[in-house]
């Protein structure tokens, strides 16, 4: 076939410039911004070399923010991929209804993150309340006020919402694994625990690589579920990475600092999403 | 034998049943106290309504200014969508069939762009969005064609590397151009895929926030999301217009579920597993 390299830049054309536009220029002219004084609005600034990043690092926010985001990722992601498995394994089993508990699970998904923070909001803060003043729980009132509560209402919040769609992938998954590898090891004596151990799990493999690399890109880029379920309240104990980032220009004017600490954000990002891959593919097992 | 095997299955439908619950309780409380007024939730949010008062929904339908918002969040994401899936299955396309070393370059750095986090670009993107003169609707949309086109070019150019290449050559020899081979021949043959990644791309598009409020937060020209987060800001602590804008909000993302739950089933299983 004749090709012409006019049609192939042609074709490429609306994509890669929209793309240099969003991703490409920002990202490099963020690192260059990183090292300077800039004040978000004019290009003409002066170099302070790694002063943005020490900063950074010292800011008690950002600490706060690094250790929330920690700890919210590691419960998170665990959460949501043991609730997402269980519930495969259960729609995936011969019983009726299987189709509609399956739209159920996965219907969160689809609400925004906006709607999803107000909407727990209310529950945590109202109907929590209530439950606990009838049964006289005590640890049911005053969610979200403290750190504690608005800790495990952002999980709760997180595993509500993504467990349908991590169910999905495993659903796949599972349909994947060839019934007479099953059949063979039944026939052979394996009991129910044996197989779901010795050959399920190390065949669903491929499926814990994309919904590890998932939940983890999602939980450490969360925003609008932490933005209108806490707001990162009470006094900043709440904050999540990415919405220290937005306060730290938005509302405290240090373009610099937050620059810096996006590009570390990216950093840490990356090299924990890019380890799990590379950890979770080398236990994948060929069929 | 027989005992036991209806013993599990009522176990398994009763787990089934007690996390539908879980999934759906949060909705069905909020629809519940959207019939109530701010007194009758205050004395119980869990009893029943009273009466079916529908005063909530007009007051919050005003409020959230409900159907420019959703003209606006259509617009949004109809457009972005549509020119998403054209301009990156043209893309994927001239990225699988010439096999260069700036075609390989380039679909890498299409690749690597998935990991790079909003946050970490979005300062310096909105100082060149303000210097360009794009902190408006036209400009948020061609950002979003931007910040799309990485994942919907993977899942193109995952797809069309299976696609056999000899159909395309027939046309060539025909005497077919190349952009008409692609749009005659190559597009029909990718439907599947493109219904995939439109899906993707609504989800997304829809439900977004951070970015639009950074650009369009303009009375007349606010989304969906934008309008309900004014809305809360407005109306802290009054469920019972809270409860009602919420499930105004809900209510387009429900008839989308309900009318192509299969293809969004199917959609981001694909996404998923192909991404």
């Amino acid at each position: 076939m004749r090709k012409s390299k006019k049609i192939f830049w042609l074709f490429l054309a609306p994509c890669l410039i929209t793309f240099c536009i969003a991703v490409v220029i920002p990202t490099l002219t963020g690192i260059y911004y990183s090292f300077t004084d800039w004040d978000g609005l004019h290009a003409n600034c002066d170099f302070v070399f790694l002063n943005n990043y020490i900063s950074a690092v010292r800011d008690i926010y950002f600490q706060n923010a690094f250790v929330f985001t920690f700890k919210f990722v590691i419960i998170t992601v665990i959460a949501v991929n043991v609730v997402a498995f269980a519930a495969a394994m259960l729609v995936t089993q011969n019983i009726k209804g299987k189709n509609l508990f399956r739209s159920i699970f996965f219907m969160p998904n689809l609400v925004g993150g906006v709607l999803v923070g107000f909407a727990w909001q209310f529950i945590f803060c109202d109907v929590f309340d209530s439950i606990g003043e009838i049964l006289g729980i005590n640890w049911l009132c005053d969610w979200l006020s403290t750190k504690s509560t608005g800790f495990w209402g952002l999980v709760i919040l997180v595993v509500w919402q993504m467990s349908g769609y991590m169910m999905l992938i495993y659903i796949a998954q599972i349909q994947n694994i060839p019934e007479n590898l099953l059949e063979s090891a039944r026939i052979d004596g394996a009991s129910a625990f044996q197989c779901f151990w010795k050959i399920k799990l190390p065949l669903m493999m491929p499926a814990f690589t994309i919904g590890l690399f998932l939940t983890l890109t999602n939980c450490f880029k969360l925003y609008d579920q932490n933005l209108t379920l806490t707001g990162g309240g009470p006094a900043k104990a709440t904050e999540m990475l990415t919405m220290d980032i937005c306060n730290t220009a938005f509302s405290r004017n240090m373009y610099g600092m937050a620059q810096a600490k996006g590009i570390i954000f990216l950093i840490v990002v990356a090299l924990i999403t890019v380890s799990q891959l590379m950890f979770t593919k080398s236990k994948e097992v060929e069929m | 034998m027989q005992r036991k095997k209806i013993i599990s299955k009522t176990v398994i439908i009763l787990c089934c049943i007690m996390l539908a619950a879980f999934f759906i309780f949060p909705i069905l409380l909020l629809f519940i106290n959207s019939f109530k007024s701010l007194k009758e939730i205050y004395m119980s949010v869990l009893q029943l309504p009273e009466t079916m008062n529908l005063d909530n929904y007009i007051s919050a339908f005003k409020e959230l200014d409900y159907l420019n918002a959703i003209k606006n969040s259509l617009i949004v994401t109809c457009t972005v969508t549509a020119a998403n899936v054209i301009c990156c299955s043209m893309a994927a396309w001239v990225l699988v069939r010439y096999k260069t070393k700036t075609s390989k370059l380039i679909f890498t750095i299409f690749s690597v762009a998935v990991l790079v986090p909003f946050q970490c670009v979005m300062l310096p993107l909105l100082a060149e969005m303000g210097k360009l003169n794009m902190i408006n609707m036209p400009g948020l949309m061609l950002v979003n064609l931007g910040f799309g086109s990485s994942m919907s070019i993977i899942l193109f150019h995952g797809f069309m590397k299976n696609v056999p290449v000899e159909l395309e050559e027939a046309a060539a020899i025909d005497g077919a151009s190349q952009p008409r081979i692609f749009f005659t021949i190559v597009l029909p043959l990718i439907k599947g895929i493109a219904v995939t990644v439109a899906i993707l791309n609504v989800m997304s598009l829809w439900n977004d926030y951070l970015l639009p409020s950074l650009t369009i937060n303009r009375s007349g020209t606010q989304t969906l999301p934008l309008r309900t987060y004014l809305f809360f800001g407005a109306y802290t602590k009054k469920w019972n217009l809270g409860s009602a804008a919420l499930v105004m909000a809900i209510i387009p993302v429900i008839i989308f579920y309900v009318l192509c739950q299969k293809h969004i089933i199917k959609g981001v299983t694909e996404g998923a597993v192909k991404g």
